[in-house]
């Protein structure tokens, strides 16, 4: 995936401009940055949520935002996206939410799509909550349904709005390593909008940073790489926060 | 060696006390071949003991292959067959990995309950419901009281703004419906008393009509479906998003907070908005009288005049207080008591709406018999 040049906004009111970046097949990128700053805006534009004022996405020779509504919506179903808290549909249980894309999409019959539906819900290591409504389901047990969901119909590209986001660590850590396997599973390539930190040096091979000031992108790279090499202030700052508080902590 | 039958996908071979499973071609969910089922057959060997898979004709791949393949695992397992995974891809054997090695069992369902168990379940909740509303309505009385003398745990702000809603804000509907009305009791009754010679009366009959029971009961349908549902929507989407635990949680009683400001704006603004619709039905049974009945518009307004006396426009006023308060209670009573999803949501609306009308339906049905029983 290329992005070229992509400027963002709601009306009049810019959010980020001249964004450019290559995502690899196959890998985790990781679009950084601080609250505000637009990553999840970004994330809109990339997924057909937001038309971008100027620039392109590409998808090998494609230019996504050429492409009229109706192949957008057919290219779109190469795409799993994993909102903000999971963005399950509340009247559906956990089963029926992964479901669903595969009713509208493939012909499988009843029992190859039950079958695929706990296939999904194991794979998340959710298989003895398919009967229960997300009401009932906590914050991170929604975030795995929602995982499951957007692997529905095995998609090439996986986006990923926050998805540590009101986790404990422990469970943020078993999300990370679910990511991992699955892409090195499927060899799906990730694209998260993500700031928590463990997170972003655990499991990201490449990254952007996007910045709230300047509104645009300011760094490039593994996250582990902006940590270390890094010579932007407001990147330092972001990235090495953990090592700010512990030398805080020594003083 | 043994060939089995192939299907597009697999084909098997039998090796002695092996079976190999060599697979083919595409396993993807998009595609019209279905996945393979895992028959009997492919395990009715007595001395089968291992079951091992090719996988160098095989093409694209996604679940379907994961599903096959857990499909064999699991019923390999309980015959005591080995599930040889060297022969598979790597990232599906990763991937296998990660399901749980059997299949978790489920609670079973549990057992409906009979019928005169679910009669009692129903009385027990219909009584916990009547608690409910009594405490809702007691509360509300005392709690006006506090408001009266400036006491009320409620903010100014919401109240105005409530009496802004379900006032100022509900006049054009008010008026298009009572006009609406007032015009089509005058076309009606013209029907039937111009074949008397008595096309004057068409003036008692819309005063009357109008003050006594229209105005009101039609203001207050509007009012359930604009006002009634809204209130219990809102307060059901409160609910989703845990805004109601936020202020249980900082001691803020939800009574006087969300309940208090509606049922007294509803309360107050109900009675103007009929007096409103009453004068507006009459104008709209004036403009038909006057354009098409060629009734004078002074004859029409004294015998107005004559026919709705002041007893009248109190009876209509006291039951639009009381529609008002139901409207109120029945929206944020119903909101309330909602689920948390979105679908709550709408259901809390619906429910409002209808129990407001059904309600104020009833409530004017015991009012005409008071109304009879007092020769009011």
């Amino acid at each position: 995936m290329q992005v070229q040049g992509l400027a963002i906004g709601y009306g009049d009111q810019h959010i980020q401009h001249d964004v450019s970046f290559n995502v690899e097949r196959g890998s985790i990128f990781a679009i950084m940055g601080p609250s505000g700053c637009g990553k999840s805006t970004l994330l809109k534009a990339l997924i057909g949520l937001l038309r971008p004022s100027a620039g392109a996405v590409r998808f090998g020779a494609r230019d996504y935002w050429a492409l009229d509504q109706g192949q957008r919506d057919d290219f779109g179903r190469s795409f799993g996206v994993l909102f903000q808290g999971g963005a399950l549909w509340s009247s559906m249980t956990a089963a029926e939410n992964v479901a669903l894309p595969l009713q509208m999409f493939t012909r499988l019959d009843v029992s190859a799509l039950d079958s695929l539906v706990q296939l999904k819900l194991s794979l998340v290591g959710l298989d003895s909550d398919r009967g229960s409504m997300p009401a009932d389901l906590s914050g991170g047990m929604r975030q795995r349904v929602g995982l499951a969901r957007a692997l529905a119909l095995d998609p090439q590209i996986l986006f990923l709005d926050e998805p540590s986001a009101g986790l404990d660590p422990i469970a943020a850590k078993r999300f990370d390593d679910l990511m991992l396997q699955l892409r090195d599973g499927f060899g799906v390539t990730v694209v998260m909008v993500s700031h928590e930190l463990p997170s972003l040096f655990g499991i990201c091979d490449d990254g952007v940073f996007l910045d709230a000031a300047t509104h645009t992108a300011i760094a490039h790279g593994a996250p582990g790489v902006l940590r270390d090499s890094s010579t932007h202030p407001t990147v330092r700052a972001f990235m090495q926060r953990d090592r700010s508080a512990a030398n805080e902590a020594l003083a | 060696m043994t060939v089995a039958p192939t299907n597009l996908r697999l084909s098997t071979q039998v090796h002695g006390n092996e079976t190999l499973v060599t697979l083919k071609g595409d396993w993807t969910t998009q595609d019209d071949l279905g996945i393979p089922a895992v028959t009997e057959t492919l395990f009715d060997r007595s001395e089968l003991r291992m079951i091992s898979f090719d996988s160098s004709r095989l093409g694209r791949w996604d679940c379907s292959l994961l599903i096959y393949l857990s499909a064999v695992h699991n019923a390999a397992a309980p015959r005591s067959i080995r599930f040889d995974d060297s022969g598979i891809p790597i990232a599906a054997k990763r991937l296998l990995a990660l399901l749980p090695q059997q299949a978790v069992a489920l609670a079973a369902p549990a057992r409906p309950p009979i019928l005169v168990e679910r009669f009692g379940l129903w009385v027990i909740a219909q009584w916990a419901e009547v608690a409910a509303v009594t405490e809702l309505v007691g509360g509300q009385i005392l709690q006006t009281g506090n408001a009266l003398i400036g006491r009320a745990k409620m903010r100014r702000a919401d109240f105005v703004g409530c009496m802004y809603d379900a006032g100022i804000a509900a006049l054009p509907m008010v008026a298009l419906v009572n006009v609406l009305v007032g015009a089509i009791l005058a076309f009606v009754g013209a029907i039937e008393l111009r074949r008397f010679g008595a096309d004057i009366y068409i003036a008692n009959l819309v005063g009357l009509a109008e003050v006594r029971e229209m105005a009101a009961v039609m203001t207050a349908i509007v009012m359930s479906g604009r006002t009634g549902g809204a209130y219990a929507a809102e307060i059901a989407s409160m609910q989703g998003s845990n805004e109601l635990d936020a202020l249980r949680v900082l001691g803020i009683p939800l009574q006087e907070y969300l309940v208090l400001p509606r049922v007294m704006a509803l309360t107050l603004m109900t009675p103007i908005l009929y007096l409103y619709g009453s004068a507006i039905g009459i104008l709209g049974g004036f403009a038909v009288a006057v354009s098409m009945l060629n009734i004078s518009p002074e004859l029409f307004m004294a015998q107005t005049r004559s026919a709705v006396t002041m007893h009248e426009v109190a009876f209509g006023l006291i039951k639009s207080i009381a529609f008002g308060t139901l409207i109120a209670l029945a929206g944020c009573r119903i909101g309330l008591r909602a689920g948390r999803s979105t679908t709550d949501v709408g259901h809390a609306a619906t429910s409002a709406v209808v129990v407001s009308i059904i309600g104020i339906i009833t409530l004017d049905a015991v009012f005409a018999v008071c109304a009879n029983a007092l020769d009011l």
